[in-house]
């Protein structure tokens, strides 16, 4: 049943309001971060509340206004949107505590216009987290991009601000002309971008138009940072850590992979991918960007470029999953953006603590860190292991659904993929935590810093346990997200869930 | 169709113009600024009047006026329908900004003695806009475009620089070829059919159209339009001539002065002439689709090329032209209501832009690109409302650019011409490159030294009014289209309805 409601444009809204209230209150920090967190807070808890109704398999939709005909803006919140929004929602709130401890740390300059466009992005995130069709996500994805910039660019040095302009190059650059042509091809065809579980086409298209307009959104969507689209990604790590936490672990990319698996899902539908055998191709494009990126990451000394090319890695997982077309490989894809978010948040957070409290960005710096810092590379070992897919930790649980998604589809090479990625996994994060915890400290020139506890400042610290925490967690209970992935393939034609 | 309805409306759009334009220096004596206050009045009025117009139409479908009470074909008439009403709307609205915007801009840019016949001017060329639009009579029609480009030539080289005379010279070279082979293809015609009413002409024409004499006639307006248009490679007049005309000329000229170049091409081309003309006898609209799609992306990339904001910004009204040719040239529905929508679109998107330009001028006297790094402290909401039109120049959606780009698109598709769609959304790309790179700038670098020393502030309120209000459609009209697009659509049901 389909029930209108106001929340969803509430829950978008909230941290716009706050993103007019923060510059407002520049000169009082204190005041300025309350509504941070009080925009964070509340977003949840309005994205929380609509949970119970949708895991009664109900959607809330309110469509907001119609640019020209055709053309409208509309939310509707389904298990796949809740997914999503509950992820980006819950994680804003430990990352605004992160944020605080972390610019205040540092002392950055311009905290305000940090503080402003990291709520304009929120917002964005959940417009396209909820949007009822494919043009009210393209509005939110650029806005998404353009909010993002001065985040990406936030130092202002000219290392940041090349950056930035690649990020904005690659995602601008790819949306407005792939995309875009994608968006007018599909409307020219079916008459609507609107999704639903059959899709837009009414079956008697063209496979070729299909093909075009399928391949066009694959390019059109580089925030999925599908290989040779990934570029922006690892320039985007020039941005302060908190951004590359929740923006580019989080909301950013699995903004990109969201839309993929929607327009795999809802805009085309599973029948008509797989009788054009778009799917077997997607999933190909995605074992590629899941290999070749895992090797790159095995190179990189940079602790972020390595956890930004792990991000190219474990996005595709998501895009695999969905390329699967089988409703475990759906469920895989689905519980993988939430779970990957928890444990990608937490290995970013980690870098960023590890860079507070001793200004050391390289993996070979980190000899003997664990013993400084146990409570920060206790929760990056914990999330390092559940990206490799240890029990008890929530990777394996999408992994295991991977598996057998790539088991439904008869697609066995694709287990050799998930395997061998694996065995990559391993080869770039064990070596991080043998060094924290094994290898002795070297002795450098002051050497009187070398004993004792120095943890980054307390909220940072707290933020990482708790989203290590939910790594565990979401390893015995999965259900809230679980329960919503199978209602994403029960509302699918012939899905039994 | 109902009967056209007559009223003196249409005539006094041009004569309470034209009148003041005569009077403005005599009423600059008695006070030195009634002569900016006398521009501001009349186009304000005419505006009010233009909307009148347009709702009137909207109603009965074409209103009509014959001077001297002459019938037409005999008489000179004036007939406005769904697609001369909404320019008219248009040409006003941006006289009332600029006129709004031109006293201070003016006042730094221009010696003092000279405001009252730069107003006069200003005026003239706003009633030569308006007549060309106005009219349905062809003859009529060339004088007023010798009215608006006369007072053009004599503004541009108003200009600050000395380089505004040989931009004005060459500018007036160029303008009168265009109109003389307008002239001669009006010629052409009335030898063949003996009236010079476009309706009437509409009529006679078609049983005529093997006749070598038309194909010649049809020729002469195809390229005299061009010329008149900037439509790529007649263009070399524009770039010069609104770099160097003083700033609310520029703003007016890239506004309106096009615009209602393309109206005619429009007018000539599918009412005078029947599509199916375009479409069968002579291939007309391939070869402008081709030129027009090598405008989108040559404006675009010699934009990229430039150091001059104003010029940047002129060699993006070359692709801007293309968008709007190209749109009509696909001679469906829906591709015209994106060419359409995008004379409104580019006029408010590229009325903002050269209106900031305008104003960074006023304040600090940068003219080059560069000099925008750092504006965005000195002049933080002109340079605001300059960023809301470069993003909507790139089509970024929720913006009036990306309504143009999509009914292009869309009309691209419905033509079966897929690969346009490349070049619409090529030039996109090329856009956001030039574009973002002053953005960045304006926002992110450092200013330069001269400008450091520059203090922050704005520009006087009458001049960041108007700048606010263009930016602030760019965005309204984006974000609710459904006005200009459902007028645009009636517009052109009356010109492609009955094509194929």
């Amino acid at each position: 049943m389909d029930i209108t409601s106001t929340t969803p444009v509430l829950a978008i809204g909230v941290s716009l309001v706050a993103a007019i209230l923060i510059p407002l209150s520049r000169r009082r920090p204190n005041l300025r971060e309350t509504w941070t967190i009080l925009a964070a807070v509340i977003k949840f808890l309005l994205v929380a509340s609509m949970a119970p109704e949708v895991l009664r398999g109900n959607t809330l939709s309110f469509s907001l206004w119609t640019i020209a005909p055709g053309l409208s803006i509309a939310f509707r919140v389904d298990a796949l949107a809740e997914v999503f929004g509950l992820t980006a929602s819950f994680l804003w709130i430990v990352t605004s505590f992160y944020s605080i401890g972390y610019v205040r740390a540092e002392n950055e300059h311009a905290q305000t216009r940090y503080f402003t466009f990291f709520a304009v992005a929120l917002s964005a995130t959940l417009g396209a987290a909820f949007s009822a069709n494919m043009l009210t996500t393209f509005v939110f994805y650029e806005i998404l991009t353009l909010s993002t910039f001065p985040l990406v660019g936030h130092k202002q040095t000219t290392e940041a601000l090349q950056g930035a302009r690649k990020y904005l190059t690659y995602l601008l650059g790819t949306s407005l002309t792939f995309l875009m042509a994608a968006l007018v091809l599909t409307y020219h065809e079916a008459g609507t971008l609107e999704f639903g579980p059959e899709g837009v086409f009414g079956g008697n298209v063209s496979r070729t138009v299909v093909t075009v307009a399928f391949v066009l959104f694959i390019l059109g969507v580089a925030k999925a940072a599908m290989m040779p689209l990934h570029g922006w990604l690892p320039a985007a790590m020039v941005a302060p850590t908190p951004v590359s936490a929740l923006l580019h672990a989080v909301a950013v990319v699995k903004t990109g992979v969201f839309v993929v698996v929607r327009v795999v899902v809802h805009l085309f539908g599973i029948e008509v991918l797989s009788q054009a055998g778009l799917g077997t191709l997607l999933v190909w494009y995605a074992s590629f960007t899941i290999i070749v990126a895992s090797l790159i990451a095995l190179r990189q000394d940079n602790l972020k470029r390595r956890l930004a090319y792990s991000t190219v890695s474990q996005l595709s997982y998501i895009v695999l999953g969905a390329a699967l077309l089988t409703p475990s490989g759906i469920t895989g894809s689905v519980l993988h953006i939430a779970i990957h978010a928890f444990g990608k948040i937490t290995l970013f957070f980690g870098a960023g603590a590890i860079y507070v409290a001793t200004h050391k960005t390289l993996v070979s710096e980190l000899d003997g860190i664990g013993r400084r810092m146990p409570f920060t590379m206790g929760a990056f070992t914990l999330a390092t292991l559940s990206m490799i897919g240890v029990p008890p930790l929530a990777g394996l649980v999408s992994k295991w659904y991977l598996v057998q998604g790539a088991i439904e589809a008869d697609t066995w090479p694709v287990l050799l993929v998930l395997g061998t990625s694996t065995l990559l996994n391993a080869g770039y994060f064990l070596p991080i935590v043998y060094r924290a915890f094994f290898v002795a400290p070297t002795r450098s020139a002051g050497g009187r810093e070398e004993a004792g506890i120095h943890e980054a400042p307390v909220l940072m610290v707290t933020s990482l346990c708790v989203t290590a925490t939910g790594v565990v967690l979401l390893f015995f209970a999965p259900s809230i997200f679980l329960d919503l992935a199978r209602l994403v393939v029960g509302a699918l034609p012939g899905g039994a869930g | 169709m109902n009967e056209p309805q007559l009223t003196p409306l249409p005539l006094l759009l041009v004569f309470i113009p034209l009148a003041s334009a005569v009077m403005t220096p005599l009423l600059a004596r008695i006070h030195r600024s009634l002569a900016a206050l006398t521009a501001q009045v009349v186009t304000a009025v005419s505006f009010v009047l233009a909307c009148v117009l347009l709702d009137r139409v909207a109603e009965v479908g074409r209103v009509v006026y014959w001077l001297g009470n002459w019938e037409p074909p005999f008489g000179i008439e004036y007939s406005v329908d769904m697609l001369n009403g909404i320019v008219l709307v248009l040409v006003s609205f941006i006289g009332v900004v600029v006129s709004v915007f031109a006293r201070e801009s003016v006042a730094s840019e221009i010696d003092e003695e000279k405001h009252p016949f730069f107003y006069a001017m200003f005026l003239l060329l706003f009633t030569g806009s308006m007549g060309i639009v106005v009219t349905g009579d062809i003859f009529n029609l060339y004088v007023f475009v010798e009215i608006s480009s006369l007072s053009g030539y004599t503004l541009i080289a108003m200009g600050r620089n000395r380089e505004a005379l040989t931009a004005s010279y060459n500018y007036l070279i160029l303008g009168t070829i265009g109109a003389t082979f307008i002239l001669l293809g009006i010629g052409h015609l009335y030898m063949m059919t003996g009236t010079l009413n476009m309706a009437d002409l509409a009529k006679l024409l078609p049983p005529l159209y093997k006749s070598r004499v038309i194909l010649t006639a049809f020729a002469l307006f195809t390229v005299g339009l061009s010329i008149k248009l900037a439509l790529f490679p007649l263009h070399v007049w524009m770039p010069n001539a609104y770099t160097h005309a003083p700033s609310a000329v520029s703003s007016l000229l890239a506004a309106t002065g096009t615009k209602v170049a393309a109206y005619v091409l429009l007018r000539v081309m599918f009412t005078v002439f029947h599509p199916n003309f375009d479409l069968n006898v002579i291939p007309v609209t391939r070869i402008l689709l081709v030129l027009a799609s090598i405008a989108i992306l040559a404006g675009s990339m010699l934009a990229i090329a430039q150091t001059n904001l104003k010029r940047m910004l002129a060699y993006s009204s070359v692709g801007q032209i293309g968008y709007i040719v190209l749109g009509a040239m696909l001679v469906n529905r829906t591709g015209m209501t994106g060419a359409l929508v995008h004379i409104v679109n580019h006029a408010l998107m590229k009325g903002t832009l050269f209106l900031a330009a305008g104003a960074i001028v006023y304040k600090t006297g940068v003219e080059t690109v560069e000099g925008l790094k750092g504006m965005g402290r000195k002049m933080p909401v002109t340079m605001a409302a300059f960023t809301v039109a470069a993003l909507s120049m790139v089509g970024v959606p929720l913006t009036v650019g990306f309504v143009s780009k999509w009914y292009l698109a869309l009309g691209a598709l419905d033509a079966g011409m897929w690969y346009l769609l490349v070049v619409i959304l090529a030039s996109s790309g090329l856009n956001a490159i030039y574009f973002w790179r002053v953005v960045d700038w304006i926002y992110f670098a450092r200013p330069s030294k001269e400008l450091e020393s520059v203090p922050a502030g704005e520009v006087p309120w009458s001049m960041l009014v108007p700048t606010i209000v263009t930016a602030g459609l760019c965005i309204l009209l984006g974000v609710q289209a459904d006005l200009p697009v459902s007028l645009a659509e009636q517009a052109a049901g009356l010109l492609v309805g009955g094509a194929h």
